[in-house]
């Protein structure tokens, strides 16, 4: 026909373009932030959207999802912020640990002080040539990712937090809480800086009201130096209509301890990516996560994990149970390059399906080019083993109480890679919630 | 206690039992044997209200009352205990967590107060320390990685703690040693009281060395076609299951 294959843009596309254009030029940063920028732009802007085309996005359509792009959330003034601070005061159960809290993707609170840890707002370290903004989106592995890119050319809120040393073992929560009369969108970005040797528990929080269509755009990096070790903690607890995309891109150096753990239990739809790249040998990678879902949720967990250098090992284990009409989605990508020899690395998903229309898509890669290595990877995908429910009905437990027990212990695996006991306990209590919320 | 009358169970449309008639009192063990297929284990699943099967006609009454109506959970909170052929393994549930959870859904079913953790440690640790179940064991996830007699005795322990009116031991021996079948045996008949009624399972006279019965039944063709005093069952070790298999033939 030899017609233009020009894509059509969606109503959301042109939204975007329309608002990089306009607020270019007024986004923080210098020269050099803003080239970034529209290169980040300019990427985004020759996929769009991503859609089933691109295999990483196979099973999640973006572009269908993201049907609109609302207005970027106003700051909320002091009198918001408080309401919604007050109305999250309980989530999570309040831990020893010090906190920085956003509503709808804005820094609302004041860093806190941390002896050997360096807090500031995203927006003044860009504007003021802070010299750790040049390690924002280091990580060429997620480079081309649209969703991380899109963050990146709009990037304005958020912080950036550094660690050092003398930090000794060092603590933080981000908290996000959104909440607001009409539907809004947010892109908020945390870069962590884990210097050599230093110690970090990170906690990150998502909460947001019910009943609202806001969209997230969330990036948060990692980057940890040689003997850091860092264990971080992510709970999507979104609001029952949010759309949340998240990028979590780490940056691993030598001999490094790090373990993330991510629990979904929010929002109507979400995708949370992963990016992890071993810089240095000897690093000791566990990735877990656990997923609940009801109604017609939808929630992808996508990990890519490149093993480029040798003597790394990395254990991968998530688990999704899935309820009513819900889909899951886990890929997981591990990737070993040829000269990462002796690499370890193991995946696993599996997921639980409660109800016949529930729908888990389960896809694990390995892409090994070394010769000496030791890698697996498994998914599977069952249903309540009617024999273990026969025992625990036959000992007299209800039903519902035998289910319940079942899928706590279906969950109860990836669970134990969060060491803090008042971060477990935290994530316990959302398994528990759910389970009871199941009736 | 147990009175099945006209018991008519099927699996997949294929008939396992058949018109059993079967009487247990109060306070009575009762040993039910019979060659592999008689359909003893689907006689224990049934009375104990797995779903896979398909009682066509007859009844179960306990205590007068037929339980066939009710889930696997309720006729539990009744008294009715099975313990298992081949326990299941729970990974992710602690031996404690489980043995709290399930005592006090049954208490929590027969209208009691539950039990409190310092009260529910004490009966735990008594009950484990007589069948040789130490600290450790508790510590782990249910029956997880367990052998197979620390899983027989786990099951007489959880016996033990929920104090049940009828006891179904199904082929509580297979799989065990010698030692550890006394040791099975000797928490089965710590429990035995006037008002427990125990339904005893087995291929095998062995077992009713250390449990003796007050009756053996002989269980062919999915129905009894014999019923004894505990010398039946030396008479079955003597001859074998033959006479019954062909007898079941005809």
């Amino acid at each position: 026909m030899g017609a233009d294959v020009k894509p059509l843009r969606t109503a959301a596309e042109t939204a975007l373009i329309a608002r990089f254009q306009a607020a270019a030029n007024s986004l923080p940063g210098d020269s050099a932030t803003g080239r970034r920028r529209t290169e980040a732009f300019d990427r985004f802007e020759k996929t769009g959207l991503p859609t089933r085309r691109i295999e990483e996005f196979h099973y999640t359509d973006l572009r269908a999802l993201l049907r609109d792009a609302p207005e970027p959330a106003a700051r909320p003034d002091a009198a918001a912020v408080a309401t919604v601070l007050a109305r999250n005061a309980a989530f999570p159960a309040p831990l020893a640990i010090p906190s920085l809290d956003f509503v709808n993707g804005y820094l609302v609170s004041q860093p806190p002080a941390i002896a050997g840890v360096e807090i500031v707002a995203l927006d003044a370290a860009l504007a003021a040539g802070d010299a750790l903004t040049s390690r924002l989106g280091a990580l060429e592995l997620a480079q081309d990712n649209p969703m991380l890119a899109l963050n990146t050319a709009f990037m304005a809120e958020g912080a950036i937090v550094r660690v050092s040393k003398d930090a000794g073992d060092a603590g933080l929560q981000l908290r996000f809480a959104n909440a607001a009369d009409a539907p809004f969108s947010s892109a908020p970005r945390v870069l962590v800086v884990v210097d050599d040797g230093a110690s970090l528990d990170l906690v990150e929080t998502h909460a947001g009201a019910n009943g609202l269509a806001y969209q997230v755009n969330a990036v948060v990096e990692i980057i940890a130096g040689d003997g850091a070790r860092v264990n971080h903690t992510r709970i999507n607890a979104e609001g029952d209509a949010a759309q949340a995309v998240s990028t979590l891109s780490v940056s691993l150096g030598a001999d490094v301890r790090f373990s993330s753990f991510g629990l979904t239990t929010g929002s109507a739809m979400s995708r949370h990516q992963i990016f992890l790249g071993c810089a240095g040998e000897g690093a000791d990678i566990t990735i877990g996560g656990a997923t609940m879902l009801r109604g017609r949720q939808f929630a992808d967990t996508t990990l890519t994990l490149d093993h480029a250098v040798p003597n790394c090992n990395s254990r991968e284990l998530f688990k999704t149970v899935l309820d009513d009409e819900s889909t899951g989605v886990f890929q997981g990508k591990i990737i070993v390059r040829q000269h990462a020899q002796k690499t370890d690395g193991r995946m696993m998903s599996a997921a639980l399906l409660l109800a016949e229309n529930a729908t888990m898509n389960n896809k694990p890669e390995l892409e090994i080019f070394a010769d000496d290595v030791q890698c697996a990877h498994g998914a599977t995908c069952g249903q309540l083993d009617d024999d273990l429910l026969f025992y625990l009905m036959a000992r007299g437990l209800p039903r519902k109480q035998a289910e319940a027990l079942m899928v706590e212990a279906f969950l109860g695996e990836p669970l134990e890679f969060v060491a803090r006991e008042d971060v477990r306990d935290n994530l316990v209590a959302l398994v528990e919630g759910w389970l009871a919320a199941r009736g | 206690m147990l009175e099945i009358r006209n018991l008519v169970v099927d699996i997949d449309d294929k008939r396992i039992l058949n018109g059993l008639n079967l009487t247990v009192n109060k306070g009575e063990v009762a040993a039910i044997m019979g060659p592999n297929g008689s359909g003893k284990s689907t006689l224990s699943y049934v009375i104990s209200g797995k779903e896979d099967y398909t009682v066509v006609d007859g009844e179960i009454l306990l205590d007068g009352e037929n339980i066939l109506e009710l889930d696997p959970a309720e006729r539990a909170a009744l008294g009715v205990f099975l313990a298992f052929q081949y326990p299941l393994e729970i990974p992710g549930v602690g031996t404690m967590t489980f043995l709290k959870a399930v005592m006090n859904a049954q208490r929590k079913a027969r209208g009691e107060a539950e039990l409190t953790t310092p009260d529910l440690m004490r009966r735990v640790r008594e009950a484990a320390e007589k069948l040789s179940i130490n600290q450790e064991m508790l510590k782990r996830p249910l029956n997880f990685g367990f052998s197979g007699g620390e899983k027989k005795r786990m099951e007489i322990l959880q016996m033990a703690l929920l104090e049940p009116k009828l006891c179904i031991l199904d082929e509580t021996d297979s799989g065990l040693d010698i030692d550890a079948l006394k040791i099975v045996a000797d928490g089965v008949n710590a429990l035995r009281s006037p008002d427990r009624s125990f339904l005893v399972i087995t291929h095998y006279q062995r077992l009713l060395d250390y449990i003796v019965p007050d009756t053996v039944h002989v269980m062919a063709n999915g129905r009894i076609v014999r019923t004894g005093g505990k010398e039946l069952a030396l008479e079955l070790e003597a001859n074998g299951y033959a006479d019954y298999r062909q007898q079941a033939a005809e």
